[in-house]
């Protein structure tokens, strides 16, 4: 029984390690229709800049920084001539994606790397340690940060408004080539952040953003292109499915059942929980 | 019939080429090589139908590969164990009867026609379930990318059925003759190359057809399909299912050229790798993705031999050029070289 | 599209002809081609890099004691690309194109099982320097690392000794964990020992908190460890945070080596059992030649580890069964090997005659906290290796030979 109600606290922090993962794509998929499937490597460069910083807390902004300017390098160099076309730029950042993989390995060498966790975060509450605790605050800090940018900032109403109706946006004034260049700077840049915290829990290597991926891209799918607070329920609820659904099956089944659960709710609510309503034909 | 002649001239000379050339000047190890990028380039004409034709992005297309793979190793193992034996991996994990799902796979007929009809089933639920409810673009490559990275876990997890990471391999014979004989390989090679370019002219046949205009119609304004009172999911659903048959054939005609399937071969990044080819060799010409899937099968093969870190480089590399400098690949670039000259 | 076709015969001459253009020259007289093929790209290349280079090492000392039978060793090093369908593909390569006189290589045994129709196809030669579930015994494979009988039972043993009744089996999903933990389950059932549950996660995995929560639950006085590779580094960080200390449950792992634990974080390790026939600090003459010969050639900070060690030993033994042959060629040097013994880093190794493994002794070591791996206990002598375990009549009905 003890081990049943555990389950609700490791499935909601398993939605938070989700969530992290999934923030900066909210950005980048869901404002920009760009998929980034170098979204796993901006992840792993923040783990990398928190193994050479070595220190947690000082990571978060740095990594915030590193993997922001990759993105910004990326979107001016070859994203910006692909919008419209969320294909072309699925193909063409998954090269963007081999590149840095290969990179890592030979900046850094082929195996793990190790990032000491701080001293302050051993311990923990009930079947919760500490970092996992920490996690949830990031993740928490993180969606209200989106969400104070988004709403309470002159760029980030911006933001929306060049979602909402881009040729509209454009002609009120709004220079949308430096808001898609923030916007990607912001998404890639919440990537490195995650990157960091999952330096608590799994491993650092190369391969790092190869493992989130596709689970990232299932959390922006399932919550809505673009939504918030669809993300923060999707990831919230995909957590709680994978850790019961592990502890009555096993890791394999329980991966299966998330994907069978999230085509079946495509069937319910075929453009993720939240529809953003839009006037621009298709 | 003139034109029909030079319309069918390149095509000719090609298969030529193929059947006649190949299996003459290529050592058996090559030819093998070569078997294999063809049974890729079969998959990657269905991925051009779809894709360039149809505008779906399969990246799932391993899993109607794997299908089909998987179809035919079951029949070579048990044809191999013979009747009331089990299939080498079984012994060894410890399965003691036969699991009724294997029984059917005994019958080559059967087997081999689960291998198309199986993807195909696939795909029309699959294609039925997303395509009514319009998910399409970035949804649907994502979903159909899960949908490998799911089928990798299952056929992972199973390893009493499956051979699970091992998947299948130690295969003798194929139809009562010797796997190992040059001379069956040459033989596989030849039914490779020549399913390929009769798919390849079927499928011409196709997207030429009143079909294939509405296929493109619906690529380019699927609202406005809707509109004119077409059903644009039934469409995109029998493409779909089209391109997942010939993916399953391919897989089938694999095994035996390879001797090997297994789970590695049918997940996300392969899949991914097959669009990348047909990115590569053009999108928009069924050609081209013929030949883009046999060029990076090569140059995958030629690079690993010389530098086996490079490839990850060189591949990347070549997928942004591509991307950013010649978004209808090779065909494309081909095609303006052409018109530059008649202009 | 009319543009196209037009391209198609070009491109597909050109391909041909590329395709054709790499016949190799002939070897000269004076040298041996030897192939070494391990995924040195993809998820494998973190480990199977260091099992070439120790290759290439004994190579080098080979040729510089003058070689085998007066002529030189030539590497030829293909990538197996972490893809069994690779290692497959470029074994016919190395057997057929470049007439290797035999082959060093793989690391997983999905790879081993992918080249093993290769290998007696061509009827040419293997040496397999990994430990692995057993259960296999190829005329034209040479095994180098541990069968079952010589890691997973000594581990057993180990733990019985030591007064654990009660484990928990946790391993990555593929042949090696689900063998093995069949053979743990039938030696608990002999040996008065329970097994508490027996849990498996796809290759890759990284989040093992349900998991964890599962073995906390179950109270095991011990775990056994079968995860591969990344897994590792996540299962022990999330398990030493959920309070899980050496002490108080000790986790047993057969696939955690030195060159492992910095990636895992000594913090998270240090003080479990690990099972294997040799560490770095294995006390043998020849062991302190290898360490010191491995770090002048590939760096002070490299360690060496059992699999390195394994393959290092294979270029060795084969060398030898070359040299008593007085021939490359492969049926007369399998006749050859059988019976050769020679003093290794891990002791003294014989070549059975019987299975093509070796005599290996079992060590138990515990990881300490400079990432190295202290032993605790060994097996006293070299075991004898039993692929099948017909030795052990628990064992009798986990699989037909």
């Amino acid at each position: 029984m003890t081990a049943f109600v555990n389950q609700l606290p490791i499935g909601l922090s398993i939605g938070a390690v989700l969530l992290l993962v999934a923030l900066g794509l909210t950005f980048t998929f869901g404002q920009m229709g760009v998929i980034n499937m170098a979204h796993g490597e901006f992840i792993m460069a923040g783990a990398y800049t928190a193994f050479l910083i070595g220190d947690l807390v000082l990571a978060l902004p740095a990594a915030f920084l590193v993997a922001g300017a990759m993105g910004l390098v990326l979107e001016r160099a070859a994203v910006r001539h692909f919008y419209g076309r969320p294909l072309d730029t699925l193909l063409l950042t998954w090269g963007v994606s081999l590149v840095l993989q290969q990179l890592a390995r030979d900046l850094f060498g082929a195996p793990n790397v190790q990032v000491p966790a701080p001293s302050w975060l051993a311990g923990g509450v009930g079947i919760l340690p500490y970092n996992r605790l920490f996690i949830m605050a990031l993740a928490v800090a993180g969606v209200v940060a989106v969400w104070l940018y988004l709403n309470r900032t002159a760029l980030g109403r911006r933001t929306q408004a060049v979602v909402q109706n881009r040729r509209l946006a454009a002609t009120s004034g709004i220079d949308t080539g430096r808001v898609d260049m923030l916007t990607f700077f912001v998404g890639s840049g919440l990537a490195g952040v995650a990157g960091v915290a999952l330096t608590l829990i799994g491993p650092v290597g190369p391969g790092l953003g190869t493992y989130y991926i596709v689970d990232a891209f299932l959390v922006v799918v399932a919550g809505g292109l673009g939504q918030l607070r669809g993300a923060v329920l999707a990831a919230a609820g995909l957590g709680l499915l994978n850790s019961y659904a592990e502890f009555w099956s096993d890791a394999s089944l329980a991966k299966v059942i998330v994907f069978a659960v999230i085509i079946a709710f495509l069937q319910v609510r075929p453009q993720g929980m939240f529809v953003l309503r839009s006037r621009v034909l298709t | 019939m003139r034109d029909l002649i030079r319309r069918n001239l390149p095509f000719a000379a090609v298969a030529v080429v193929a059947l006649v050339a190949a299996p003459l000047l290529l050592e058996p190890f090559r030819l093998g090589l070569l078997a294999k990028y063809l049974c890729y380039a079969i998959v990657a004409l269905g991925i051009g139908l779809a894709w360039g034709k149809g505008g779906m992005l399969t990246l799932g297309q391993g899993v109607f590969f794997g299908l089909g793979g998987y179809a035919m190793a079951m029949y070579l193992k048990l044809t191999e164990a013979g009747p009331g034996g089990l299939p080498d991996f079984m012994v060894w994990s410890g399965v003691e009867e036969l699991p009724a799902l294997w029984a059917p796979f005994a019958s080559p007929v059967l087997a081999l026609g689960m291998a198309v009809l199986g993807p195909m089933a696939l795909a029309v639920v699959l294609g039925t379930l997303v395509f009514r409810q319009r998910v399409r673009g970035a949804y649907f490559a994502i979903l159909t990318q899960a949908l490998a990275a799911a089928l990798v876990i299952l056929l992972v997890g199973q390893q009493g059925l499956t051979g699970g990471t091992n998947g299948m391999t130690n295969f003798f014979e194929l139809f009562g003759r010797d796997l190992a004989e040059d001379s069956t390989q040459r033989g596989l090679y030849l039914v490779t190359a020549g399913v390929l370019g009769v798919l390849y002219l079927a499928t011409r046949q196709l997207v030429n057809s009143r079909f294939g205009r509405l296929l493109v119609a619906v690529r380019d304004g699927e609202d406005r399909v809707r509109f004119l009172g077409y059903d644009p999911a039934l469409v995109k659903t029998v493409t779909f299912a089209i391109s997942a048959g010939m993916a399953g054939l391919a897989g089938a005609l694999f095994v035996p050229v390879v001797g090997i399937i297994s789970p590695a071969l049918l997940g996300v990044v392969p899949s991914l790798e097959l669009v990348v080819a047909v990115a590569v060799g053009g999108r928009h010409a069924l050609a081209g993705a013929v030949l883009g899937a046999v060029v990076m099968g090569y140059a995958k093969t030629a690079f690993s031999e010389q530098f086996a870190d490079g490839w990850l480089y060189l591949q990347g590399a070549l997928f942004i050029l591509v991307m950013t400098l010649a978004p209808k690949g090779i065909a494309g670039l081909l095609g303006r070289v052409r018109r530059a000259r008649t202009a | 599209m009319r543009i196209s076709r037009p391209i198609v015969p070009v491109a597909l001459a050109l391909a041909l002809a590329a395709c054709g253009s790499d016949a190799q020259p002939a070897a000269e007289a004076q040298e041996i081609k030897v192939g070494l093929l391990h995924s040195l790209s993809g998820t494998m290349a973190i480990s199977e890099v260091t099992v070439r280079d120790a290759e290439l090492l004994a190579i080098d000392e080979i040729n510089r004691a003058g070689g085998v039978l007066g002529k030189k060793l030539v590497p030829v090093a293909e990538d197996g690309a972490s893809d069994w369908p690779t290692f497959a593909e470029k074994a016919t390569k190395l057997i057929r194109q470049d007439k290797v006189a035999t082959v060093f290589g793989g690391w997983t045994s999905a790879s081993r099982k992918a080249m093993l129709p290769v290998f007696e196809r061509y009827k040419a030669l293997l040496w397999y320097p990994v430990q692995y579930e057993g259960l296999e015994s190829s005329p034209y494979i040479f095994y180098t690392g541990a069968t079952t009988n010589q890691q997973i039972i000594p581990g057993l043993d180990y733990l019985k000794e030591q007064g654990k009744k009660k484990v928990f089996l946790v391993g990555s999903d593929y042949v090696f964990p689900r063998t093995a933990n069949k053979i743990i389950k039938a030696y608990a059932a002999a040996n008065g020992m329970e097994v508490l549950g027996e849990e498996y996660t796809p290759l890759g995995h990284t989040e093992y908190s349900t998991l964890v929560n599962k073995v906390v639950q179950a109270r095991p006085d011990a775990v056994f460890n079968t995860l591969n590779g990344d897994s590792n580094v996540a299962f022990f960080k999330q398990l030493k945070s959920a309070g899980v200390t050496a002490e108080t449950m000790p986790v047993l792992s057969v696939s955690v080596a030195e060159e492992e634990v910095t990636g895992i974080g000594v913090d998270n390790i240090a003080g479990h059992p690990v099972a294997w026939n040799y560490y770095q600090t294995t006390e043998t003459p020849a062991n302190e030649a290898f360490v010191k010969a491995y770090k002048a050639k590939y760096g002070a900070t490299k360690v060496t580890s059992d699999p390195m060690e394994a393959g290092y030993n294979a270029v060795y033994l084969w060398a030898e069964a070359v040299k008593k042959a007085g021939t490359t060629e492969v049926e007369a040097v399998k006749k050859a090997a059988p019976g050769i013994s020679l003093d290794r880093p891990e002791g003294k190794v014989t070549i059975d005659g019987e299975n093509q493994h070796l005599y290996k002794t079992a060590r138990i070591g515990i990881i300490q906290p400079d990432g190295l791996i202290k032993q605790v206990w060994d097996s006293g002598e070299p075991i004898k290796p039993d692929p099948y375990l017909k030795a052990y009549p628990w064992a009798a009905g986990l699989a037909a030979s």
